[in-house]
């Protein structure tokens, strides 16, 4: 089985966010970048599956030369290789036809994605890629198994849970509880030097979109303190002053 | 301009997002001199089609073949893009639901359109055309510009009102034309948590994190939730020990959320549990350590012992319902 993984560069989630060049620009100034989260649990997933089975696991990042370190992670974790699109991820639609340009011609059994990227929360890339391959796309999906080309899954729905069955090729977008992340180790890190990392340069595409500015949410004004002998007139309080309940 | 919205039913009822939804694309299109039409997919009762008149809608399309009872992603955004291109929709309007987020991006595919999720504005369009969405799972907002002539926006739930702007609403049934084959996924089970306030949509929230001390005493949360009519919710480490499933993990790994009322029991205030529920309307903190950061992004606040101030408020919360 030749499983994909898409791979997203973010800040760490204990980043304080700033931006510079009057709001239009993230400050990465002092910031960590990790594997998105929920990258990290499609990768482990992936890897899971191949174990079990047999096959190989991509790791694919649309990145600059500075997200190379995450890529390079991905290959400690234990994909088998890897590739870079050598373009700034412009917007969603950019990065998904960056992908799909690569995956058209690679025969990839099932495509997994985060179920979004922590820092733009989008949770568009499975979507979009699904769409521009022509195969289904399974988001927020919290357990996989495959057999014979046949996949069985379940995933978060509105208020509940679906299990489902679909056929490979497919794309599923990783929600928490599908796996939990591996950590890479001493050997797998070693292992990571040497293992074939490509770079493509990007297909002409152009984003339809552009981030214009970025804002604060305002400040919070004082918390009022109520005591806890006088804890029950909070219920008024929402009630009558803030008006929730 | 010509205004699509997707007016999502589930098992033949609509929710207060898609009325959410229908009444944002009902502003949008007066603002613009443009047409409100709503596309329906699945089956729903005429009336209940006609009910989104109400909220500014004067035309529905409805899609009501046997292949649509069920939902899949694949077929659902083949419906609404031939609806889309039906109507000559410069603006596709979708509700940032479950089901919403895995229809949006393959309708934007299909229609060539440019997309934005999470979005909680009105979108600008004297220059240009800009809409606000949160990023960094709500710590921060972004505005940003969409240069295709089509558009695809799907609108956070509870960030616009529901408002009545009633139009005589003419529905279609329409045919896409789909064949069994369209449909790839197979649905298998549907588990819906009965009974329960859906978390994504629910107006109040109350939530608790580490401070609880074991699953056994979640009976107060859950008895406070019932009579306030408030989903519950958790921190991170909750869920991960399975105090409570996962499907409650707020947070910036979690679901982000954002209600009018968030109560927080026992939940220090990590930046990342922040970042989730941050664009709360009203937060009140509940937590015994003074220092607990979450009491800086508070509106209220008891420094108290959770297992003391509980019963007070449910005390209290029973004798404000019985009014
Ligand atoms: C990559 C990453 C992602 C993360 N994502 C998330 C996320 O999405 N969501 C999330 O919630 N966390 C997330 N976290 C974890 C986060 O950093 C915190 O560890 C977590 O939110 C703490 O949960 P807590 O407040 O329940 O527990 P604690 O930090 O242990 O806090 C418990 C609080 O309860 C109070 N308390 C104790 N006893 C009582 C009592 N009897 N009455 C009243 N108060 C009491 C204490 O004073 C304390 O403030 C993430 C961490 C990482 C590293």
């Amino acid at each position: 089985m030749k499983v994909l993984v898409c791979i997203s560069n973010v800040p760490d989630t204990t980043t304080k966010v700033s931006f510079t060049e009057n709001n239009t620009k993230f400050n990465s100034q002092g910031v960590q970048f990790i594997i998105n989260p929920y990258d990290e649990l499609a990768l482990t997933k992936a890897l899971e599956l191949t174990e079990k089975q047999g096959g190989t696991v991509t790791a694919i990042n649309v990145g600059l030369a500075e997200t190379e370190p995450a890529v390079r992670k991905a290959l400690a974790i234990g994909a088998t290789d890897a590739v870079r699109i050598n373009a700034e991820p412009a917007d969603a639609y950019y990065v998904a036809e960056q992908i799909g340009a690569y995956a058209k011609n690679e025969n990839f059994d099932l495509i997994l994605t985060g179920r979004e990227s922590i820092d733009y929360n989008g949770g568009m890339v499975a979507g979009l890629l699904g769409e521009m391959l022509g195969i289904p796309s399974i988001n927020v999906i919290t357990s996989i198994e495959i057999e014979n080309g046949m996949a069985k899954l379940e995933r978060d729905i509105d208020g509940g849970r679906e299990k489902l069955e679909c056929k490979t090729p497919f794309v599923a977008s990783a929600q928490k509880d599908l796996t939990e992340p591996r950590i890479p180790n001493m050997r797998g890190i070693m292992a990571a030097r040497t293992k074939p990392l490509k770079v493509v340069e990007p297909t002409t595409a152009s984003a339809n979109s552009k981030i214009t500015g970025f804002e604060m949410p305002a400040a919070k004004g004082v918390c009022k303190m109520i005591s806890v002998d006088e804890a029950g007139s909070l219920i008024g309080i929402l009630h009558n002053e803030a008006k929730v309940i | 301009m010509n205004i699509l919205v997707f007016a999502e039913n589930t098992d033949g009822n609509f929710k207060k997002s898609t009325f959410e939804a229908v009444s944002y694309a009902a502003q949008i299109a007066k603002q613009n001199n443009g047409t409100c039409t709503a596309v329906s997919v699945g089956n729903i009762a005429d009336e209940k089609l006609t009910e989104l008149g109400k909220y500014g809608a004067t035309k529905v399309l409805s899609y009501k073949q046997e292949l649509l009872g069920k939902f899949a992603a694949e077929t659902y955004s083949k419906v609404i893009s031939h609806a889309a291109q039906n109507d000559n929709a410069e603006l596709v309007i979708i509700s940032n639901t479950y089901s919403g987020k895995s229809i949006a991006p393959r309708i934007a595919a299909r229609l060539k359109a440019g997309i934005v999720t999470g979005v909680i504005s009105i979108p600008q369009t004297e220059t240009g055309f800009k809409v606000r969405r949160t990023v960094f799972s709500g710590k921060s907002f972004a505005d940003i510009e969409m240069f295709t002539p089509v558009k695809v926006i799907a609108i956070t739930p509870n960030s616009f009102a529901v408002e009545e702007m009633p139009q005589t609403c003419i529905i279609t049934q329409l045919d896409a034309g789909l064949t069994n084959s369209d449909q790839v996924t197979r649905s298998v089970e549907i588990t819906r948590n009965s009974g329960k306030i859906v978390l994504t949509e629910a107006e109040v929230v109350i939530s608790a994190g580490r401070g609880m001390k074991g699953p056994e005493n979640w009976h107060m949360i859950e008895e406070l939730a019932d009579i306030l009519g408030a989903a519950t919710a958790c921190s991170k480490p909750v869920s991960d020990m399975d105090w409570r499933p996962h499907t409650e993990h707020v947070g910036q790994t979690g679901i982000t959320i954002k209600p009018n009322l968030y109560m927080a029991i026992g939940i220090s205030g990590a930046i990342q549990h922040l970042a989730g529920v941050s664009s709360s309307k009203v937060i009140v903190v509940i937590n015994k350590d003074a220092e607990a950061p979450f009491f800086k992004a508070a509106d209220y606040g008891i420094v108290g012992d959770a297992f003391e101030v509980l019963p007070k408020l449910i005390e209290a919360a029973k004798a404000f319902k019985r009014g």
